[in-house]
């Protein structure tokens, strides 16, 4: 298998890759462990110290409510992070599952599924996804549900399209011929050489379920303020920008976009790696 | 028929079998008769589409949704396979029948080091309650006893770092794996080079002999199956044209299309114009829809 010395070629083949893999480990590490660490209370208002520009005190400056927006931009991390990886957790398993049992068995179950599927990817994502906390009800398990159904799509018909591809192989054949009955081949055989497609679509996904957590706090559905959260912190910020006050929306929006940027870096890089004829 | 004979492994009887298509029902097996004792070598030889890996698939009953059996039996060990259920019929696939590849390499689980994949197979097939590490124990064991070199090391290895030939030996190993009562090799040679075609044949029978596991070998080349097998069944567009003890059949061929096969192979030939393409087709056989789906 990959020894250390591989691991660290790799690495260095793939200098971009490593960088946002380093940054996602911090970002991790920063939402884990933020909330403890924070300078301010992210909640505490303060009416003295309403909009003061960033300082040595408040590094990034502070909200119209005098709240640290520092404070408040490290502690809404776990939030945002915390929601997209269960949600993608959730579409990700379910989709693979779904899609490989589709794919396996073919027929007039594959075609009911993937019709269904289609029906589900005509819907623009974003207001399919508001629609659906709507019917769910405004709470933040609404929004994991909503996220994760709309990405389910995605996984389904990357996995089905690996196992159609794969059902013919002659490990199959072998394993079927052994005896092996639908769930070994399956979850035993199957998924685990279809899966490195779906880890980059993983990574890739991450990205974007934290865009799509943000912005659905931004248009007032699933996060409800006080609660720090990006969407929510850049939705307050966005009337200041007229009047001046830049640092309420800019921090926020920073750590969004840096987040986004790391995991879609590291879908590409880990898609370069594995497949290095699709490198881009 | 109630004959009965208690050495009788395989007993295959008068089998037509056909595969549903676009133009109607293809007939691929058309009445096939083969016995098999427990402990024989029987090679089925015969060319492209003649039905031998039909019969071999049929028996392990692994063919598509398309297959329509129109008649005959198979008896196993005096059970009929084509009465038993799927759920039966899994007990017996891998465990008293097993099977052996022609693409070896393609047959091994790629993320999976070999020793693993044989170690699973052992387990499915246990009735002791082997740990994990028993059941890996007797792979490696079982990889020594059949003449691989360095078995412990082998046996992390994954597919792709091992050879053809290794993993073919590899692939007996794992048919062995489960203590089988009959063997059905596929063509287990016919991607390899003529060495290790040796050593894989020699592999495979030795270890049949001296666990008393039948085989039933299926391949296109005659002169192989004479010189490793007991008996020889020619077929031809899904019939049975020969049968006999292997080296009479090579040495003696009665019927036109064995002497026609034979004719075809360099064996103890010294010119190459002595080689004659195989041209002969059967007089009764006009309609060209015996063509198997593979080999």
């Amino acid at each position: 298998m990959l020894s250390l010395a591989d691991i660290r070629f790799i690495l260095r083949r793939n200098l971009v890759t490593a960088i946002a893999g380093v940054l996602i480990v911090v970002l991790m590490v920063v939402a884990i462990i933020g909330p403890y660490i924070v300078p301010h209370d992210p909640l505490q208002t303060n009416l003295r110290e309403v909009l003061r520009p960033p300082s040595a005190s408040y590094w990034f400056g502070t909200d119209h409510l005098g709240r640290d927006i520092f404070s408040r931009v490290i502690t809404a991390a776990r939030l945002d992070f915390a929601i997209a990886i269960i949600a993608v957790a959730l579409s990700a398993a379910a989709g693979t599952a779904v899609g490989a049992f589709s794919g396996y068995l073919g027929g007039w179950v594959d075609k009911l599924l993937s019709r269904l599927v289609d029906v589900m990817m005509a819907f623009p994502l974003f207001v399919a996804a508001m629609a659906l906390v709507a019917v769910l009800g405004n709470s933040v398990q609404s929004i994991v549900l909503a996220t994760a159904i709309i990405n389910l799509p995605f996984y389904f018909r990357l996995m089905r399209a690996e196992i159609t591809q794969r059902r013919e192989a002659g490990y199959v054949e072998a394993a079927i011929i052994n005896g092996n009955g639908l769930g070994r081949i399956l979850f035993t055989f199957l998924i685990p050489n279809a899966l490195p497609p779906v880890i980059v679509q993983i990574s890739l996904n991450l990205g974007w379920a934290i865009l799509n957590t943000a912005g659905l706090a931004f248009i007032g559905l699933g996060v409800a303020p006080p609660t720090p959260e990006w969407g929510i912190m850049i939705q307050e910020g966005a009337a200041m920008m007229i009047s001046g006050q830049w640092w309420v929306v800019v921090f926020p929006g920073a750590a969004l976009a840096l987040s986004v940027f790391c995991f879609s870096l590291l879908g590409d890089g880990i898609r370069d790696i594995m497949d290095p004829r699709r490198r881009s | 028929m109630t004959r009965t004979h208690e050495n009788r492994l395989l007993e295959i009887e008068d089998l037509q079998l056909g595969f549903d298509g676009a133009q109607g029902l293809l007939p691929a097996l058309r009445g096939v008769s083969v016995h098999l004792d427990r402990g024989e070598l029987v090679a089925l030889v015969g060319q492209s589409g003649s039905g031998k890996s039909v019969t071999g698939l049929t028996v392990l009953r692994l063919l598509g949704a398309n297959a329509r059996i129109a008649k005959g039996a198979i008896r196993f060990d005096g059970q009929d396979l084509l009465s038993f259920s799927e759920r039966q019929m899994r007990g017996i696939r891998g465990g008293r029948i097993a099977m052996v590849f022609q693409n070896a390499k393609a047959s091994l689980n790629p993320i999976r080091r070999v020793g693993d994949t044989l170690a699973d197979i052992v387990l499915a097939h246990d009735t002791t309650g082997l740990s994990r590490k028993q059941a890996l124990q007797k792979v490696v064991g079982l990889m020594a006893q059949i003449g691989i070199a360095l078995p412990e090391e082998r046996a992390r290895a994954y597919p792709s770092e091992l050879s053809g030939g290794m993993c073919q030996r590899i692939g007996i190993a794992a048919a062995l794996a489960s203590d089988p009562e009959l063997i059905i090799a596929d063509e287990p040679t016919s991607a390899l080079d003529v060495t290790t075609q040796q050593l894989v044949m020699d592999t495979l029978t030795e270890a049949a002999r001296a666990r008393g596991v039948a085989v039933i070998f299926i391949t296109h080349d005659l002169a192989l199956a004479s010189e490793y097998c007991d008996r020889a069944v020619v077929m031809n567009a899904g019939r049975i044209v020969e049968e006999g003890p292997a080296d009479r059949v090579f040495t003696d061929p009665q019927h036109p299309y064995t002497r026609a096969l034979l004719d075809a192979l360099p064996y103890g030939k010294t010119d190459a114009s002595e080689l004659r393409p195989m041209t002969w087709t059967d007089p009764e056989d006009s309609a060209p829809g015996a063509e198997g789906p593979r080999s």
